[in-house]
């Protein structure tokens, strides 16, 4: 088998699964979906191990698979683009979607729509993959609004829910308002490149880096400014960064194993794959660079400290992922491409992780996702609670674990930044460890610690469910204790666990001090310095993790660790009289600063508003009232004036005949 | 004999004939049976019949293919004459194609008049096969003005309660649009030195203001048709009206008349008027894609959204035909064949709903999931077509339209590139609230999920979206010679002669 088929194999063995569990799931029934589409992810998973190693012994490729259109000039190819940075992301998204799809089969066990779950996630995996292999901004864009695409089928996945069906669209409307932005970036990109090849753009790329263009008259701007740009704003939809960061927690809506998958490891953090992809042309433009560090750097610090106020445990690792995405973002404006991708890889790990193990729980706890009505679950569900606590330690950057390696070389590129912004960013990444650490542990001591609090709560829970008539959810015992989840459910938290730990050290000085990346990511060194600095700091990774033990990340996390088990262990009533004490503070963190609120009246409301205007005043009034019933009603009348004429009188008709012929005989006479 | 009859009046002639032998057969109910079954066998013989169109294409050439060409009266040197070229060519397949379905959806929903009703389908498809393919200024007139007939009939016999309203509406409309269009060929046979050859006409020198008269005389015929903004209102009048199939047909096919009007009469015969009037015609396309995207986000009623959406994505094709590059042109063709696939299929899907249903209202439905599955994926899929998700056919002609508008403006295919919110938002929001949710009412509760036929006629169209989304290469490699000879053409003055 040549590597080209071994390419095509990899996007193509999830396809075939999922359009056999799609179409054929009653034919095939529940094991032939959940083994098909599992078969299918993990051809793709071996093939991608032998695409790593054949890139690691220096084999890349870029070619086309087929044309996909020509017009003019343009040449739109389906291709391939195999680098260091393509194998990396392709071993992780084959990897995550592994585990999930295992999970899934414990996970959505009793649900109706299990063929149809199994065909969607294996749909993602294959169009997650067509983004990542991509050679061209034509395919980038195709497994980018793929993605999109399931991600809406399955946030709305179970559709009778009104939470999930607002959910899934608003998801679908946001990301369209950053695809515009991105879809500008690519007509930019083909105008002044003529080429949507990335090895093409990217070599014309420097002879391009001065040209300007003057969107407004009078005010020229850099090319590649507004290019990247408008690339990054794609990203901010897609990797969910302030202010279009308000779909991902209403994602959490969908099934617990998708908000591992899609909205936690792999599809959120296309945003940050496309820009370090993209880093031949971002390192053309500070502007840009530092409008993406200083966007990265809000989210980072300000979506953290919504998860400090959440109280369903998925919303909690939900801002979580906001937060770290920041954190990517942060290393991507610094031009620590690398670090960026290094971030992903372990977050992929221990986010995917966190929210399994959250899944675990809320099975455990009969579908109670309320950390309030959790604690002392440790002795019920021993190996979720390990494993829970390995991803939240390598989280908040615990020295040693893969978190800390990915994160402190991070916190250490951006203070070793000076681009504008750099100052705010270095203070929003660190602040942020505090942050981190207090909301992360802050859920684990409510869940696994405390007073079991889950069986007054659930007498409760029973009672008003039952006065309500609802017959959902706790029929399986509101007063049985939790208990642990099956081994399909297991065994994919101790796979995610295992690199969680060991992805850090294990990696870190080639992925980003090595030559690794090779040339598929480019950076400035005399201009953005980050990178080089951080390399002269680096003295192996033991090093890194002795020098991490007194540096200050290290000790915020451990005062984040300290207050959230001060307050949720020590003192519990302590956060009720915060709470009273904060007042609009805390309101604000509990509306989410407003943005759902404002969007809601503004954008939505607006629109309904203009769009309704516009009928009424504009269609049905203007046009139709005074232009076409108008004429109409002139033409009745022209019609009885006309039909005055013909009076019946003979005299008449001869005097107009008599007229009629002079005119005409003036005429042809003339 | 059938040597002596060319291809393409094969395609106008088979299902005009058939549709004749039904009137013939037909006005007993009684038979609608067989009088169906002869529908369908007229259909699909006048699809077959025009699938050499494709195959034996020539695509290097931009020269007219399969021409027929004879005279007719002499006496005004009037010829039946026919040809396609690669701007043609796909519309009178889309249109045969089209012409099956529309005889399959009307299949047990129309009981009375079934003969009439059908023979005044397959009347149409021959007279619009017709439009596409005549040469000569009088038979296209004829055909033009022609194929109104069986649509006015269908509108205001098998229309709704309103019918009347929507097909006076749309008679005026089209009226004044017509009297004007007849002055111009007139006009221009006798500029010709008559002749009312098309393609000579495309040599004609003509001065500057008798472009511009010429140019308004054939926007009001065609921009009514398309319809460009602000002449569009009889469109969801005459949507809400129709029966299923002919809104189908009216989406599908009749508004891409207009759009091919101007690119066979407008831009080759008055370059220089169009290249003044330019701006005026973005300037209604863009009106068209943002103002109607927010005044169908607003609609109660699921044919007038769809209507409304209609007017929208037509709006990137006139767009696209009077930025003048091959990316626009291309993309605007590709974008009628799509639309012709996506709306005719949103409209059979609202069918679907309204033949059990009776009703087209929003607010009366709501988690029809629950009940149609099968049907909730294809429409599923419809929906995503027309919000132009990649690889779906929707995508390709608003892409490469915005992208050939970013040669010309930013802002141009900013606003354009507005459509991607909007369309999303009027196409997914209607889903959401008539699709997805719990069952809304004991109606919704008591829905039977598509059956084999039904099951057919989507299918084919799913086909048909996914494949073109897919692969589009081989449709605009039809276009490439006679789009790139077209782009010539319009680049050179006529002043200068």
């Amino acid at each position: 088998m040549d590597m080209k088929t071994l390419y095509l194999t990899v996007p193509l063995a999830p396809l075939a699964g999922a359009i056999i569990a799609g179409l054929f799931g009653r034919a095939i029934g529940r094991v032939g979906a959940h083994t098909v589409t599992i078969a299918g992810v993990a051809i793709a998973f071996l093939a991608s191990i032998l695409i790593f190693q054949d890139v690691l012994a220096g084999n890349t490729f870029n070619g086309p698979v087929y044309t996909w259109l020509t017009s003019g000039d343009l040449r739109l190819e389906i291709g391939f683009l195999i680098d260091p940075l393509t194998a990396v992301m392709m071993l992780v998204v084959t990897f995550v979607s592994l585990c999930v799809h295992v999970y899934t089969i414990g996970y959505m066990a009793d649900d109706p729509g299990y063929q149809r779950f199994f065909s969607y996630i294996a749909l993602f995996t294959f169009a997650m993959l067509m983004l990542v292999m991509s050679n061209n901004f034509l395919q980038l864009f195709f497994g980018w609004e793929a993605v999109g695409l399931v991600s809406y089928l399955l946030i709305g996945f179970w559709y009778t829910r009104e939470s999930a069906i607002y959910a899934n669209l608003k998801a679908f409307l946001v990301n369209r308002v950053g695809d515009l932005g991105f879809l500008l970036g690519i007509g930019l990109i083909w105008v002044h490149f003529g080429t949507l090849d990335y090895a093409e753009v990217f070599q014309k790329a420097p002879q391009l880096a001065e040209r300007t263009i003057s969107l407004i008259q009078g005010y020229p701007w850099a090319l590649m400014t507004v290019i990247c740009i408008l690339l990054f704003i794609g990203a901010m939809g897609k990797s969910a960064q302030f202010p279009l960061h308000v779909w991902l927690p209403d994602s959490m809506e969908g099934p617990t194993p998708i908000s591992a998958l899609i909205h936690a490891a792999t599809m959120v953090t296309a945003g940050i794959f496309m820009v370090a992809r993209m880093s031949p042309l971002f390192e053309l433009s500070d502007t840009a660079l530092s409008f993406v560090l200083v966007i990265g750097a809000i989210t980072a610090l300000f979506m953290g400290f919504l998860g400090m106020v959440q109280n369903d445990i998925k919303r909690v690792v939900a801002y979580s992922t906001l937060s770290q995405l920041g954190y990517m973002t942060v290393a991507l404006g610094v031009s620590a491409y690398s670090v960026a991708i290094f971030h992903l890889m372990t977050h992929a790990f221990f986010k995917a992780l966190l929210f399994l193990a959250a899944g675990s729980v809320i099975i455990g706890m009969h579908h109670d996702q309320d950390i309030r009505n959790m604690g002392g679950l440790r002795k019920y569900m021993p190996i979720t609670w390990i494993t829970l606590l390995i991803g939240s330690l390598a989280l908040i950057g615990t020295p040693g674990l893969s978190g800390f390696f990915s994160k402190d070389s991070i916190i250490l590129a951006t203070y070793a930044s000076d681009l504008w912004g750099s100052g705010f960013a270095a203070f929003a990444v660190t602040a942020g460890v505090f942050v981190t650490a207090f909301y992360s542990f802050r859920m684990y001591f409510l869940v696994f610690h405390g007073p079991e609090r889950f069986r007054h709560a659930h007498d409760t829970h029973d009672h008003e469910a039952d006065k309500n008539g609802d017959a959902h959810g706790h029929h399986h015992g509101g007063h049985a204790a939790p208990h642990e989840s099956p081994w399909v459910v297991t065994v994919p938290l101790i796979l995610l666990a295992i690199p969680s730990i060991y992805a850090g050290w294990a990696y870190i000085e080639p992925m980003l001090f090595g030559d690794f990346f090779g040339s598929a990511i480019v950076v400035n060194h005399a201009a953005h310095p980050a990178m080089q600095s951080l390399a002269e700091q680096f003295h192996g990774a033991g090093a890194m993790v002795l020098h991490g033990l007194v540096s200050l990340p290290f000790w915020l996390a451990v005062a984040g660790v300290a207050t959230a088990w001060y307050l949720y262990m020590v003192r519990r009533d302590l956060p009720e009289k915060i709470r009273r004490k904060a007042g609009i503070l805390y309101t604000i963190l509990e509306r989410k600063y407003g943005f759902d609120d404002f969007n809601d009246w503004f954008f939505a409301g607006g629109a309904r508003l203009v769009g309704g205007r516009l009928w009424r005043w504009g269609d049905v009034f203007a046009i139709d009232g005074v232009l076409v019933n108008g004429t109409a009603r002139a033409v009745g009348r022209l019609a009885a004036v006309v039909r005055s004429l013909q009076t019946g009188y003979i005299y008449h008709y001869a005097f107009a005949m008599i007229i009629g012929v002079a005119l005409l005989i003036t005429w042809f006479v003339d | 004999m059938l040597e002596g009859i060319g291809i393409l009046s094969l395609t106008i002639w088979v299902p005009i004939v058939a549709g004749l032998l039904l009137l013939a057969l037909g006005g007993d109910d009684r038979r609608a049976d067989g009088i169906r079954a002869l529908a369908l066998i007229g259909a699909v013989l006048g699809f077959l019949v025009a699938i050499p169109l494709w195959t034996g294409f020539d695509k290097t050439t931009h020269a007219m293919q399969f021409v027929e060409r004879m005279a007719w009266v002499p006496a005004f040197n009037i010829h039946y004459h026919l040809g396609v070229d690669g701007i043609s060519m796909p519309f009178v397949l889309l249109n045969s194609f089209t012409t099956v379905l529309v005889v399959l959806a009307g299949w047990v929903v129309i009981r009375e008049k079934v003969a009439q009703y059908m023979a005044a389908f397959l009347i149409q498809s021959g007279l619009l096969n017709g439009v596409f393919a005549a040469l000569d200024g009088v038979l296209f007139y004829i055909f033009f003005e022609a194929m109104l007939i069986p649509l006015y009939l269908i509108i205001g016999v098998w229309g709704g309660p309103n019918r009347v309203y929507a097909a006076i509406k749309f008679f005026l409309y089209t009226l004044l649009g017509s009297l004007l269009m007849l002055v111009a060929v007139l006009y221009l046979y006798f500029e010709s030195g008559g002749s009312f050859d098309i393609l000579a006409w495309h040599r004609v020198p003509l001065t500057l203001a008798a472009q511009l008269l010429l140019f308004v005389a054939f926007f009001f015929a065609f921009a009514v048709k398309v319809p460009m903004w602000p002449v569009h209102t009889w469109l969801p009048d005459a949507h809400t009206e129709a029966p299923t199939g002919g809104s189908v047909v009216l989406a599908a096919i009749t508004l891409k008349v207009g759009a091919y009007g101007f690119l066979r009469f407008v831009l080759p015969i008055v370059p220089d008027a169009s290249h003044e009037l330019a701006w005026l015609m973005v300037a209604l396309s863009l009106v068209a894609i943002v103002y109607i995207g927010l005044v169908a986000l607003v609609q109660a009623d699921m044919k007038r959204l769809i209507a409304y959406s209609s007017i929208a994505h037509m709006g990137f094709v006139t767009l696209g035909f009077f930025i003048f590059n091959p990316l626009g042109i291309e993309g605007g063709l590709v974008q009628m064949i799509s639309h012709g696939f996506v709306s005719g299929a949103l409209f059979l899907c609202v069918g679907v709903m309204y033949d059990r249903l009776h009703s087209r209202q929003i607010a009366d439905y709501g988690g029809v999931v629950n009940t149609m599955p099968k049907f909730a994926a294809f429409m599923m899929l419809f929906a995503m077509a027309n919000a132009g998700l990649p690889g779906t056919s929707g995508f390709i002609g608003e892409f490469m339209v915005i992208l050939g508008t970013m040669q010309v403006s930013f802002w141009w295919a900013l606003a354009a590139g507005l459509t991607l919110i909007f369309g999303a938002a009027y196409t997914l929001w209607m889903y959401k609230r008539v699709i997805f949710g719990p069952v809304a009412n004991p109606q919704v509760a008591a829905l039977k999920d598509i059956d084999g036929r039904e099951f057919l006629i989507l299918a084919l169209l799913a086909v048909c979206v996914l494949a073109l989304g897919v692969y589009p290469l081989p449709l605009t490699e039809v276009m490439h010679a006679s789009v790139n000879h077209l782009l010539e053409h319009v680049a050179h003055s006529k002043l200068s002669y």
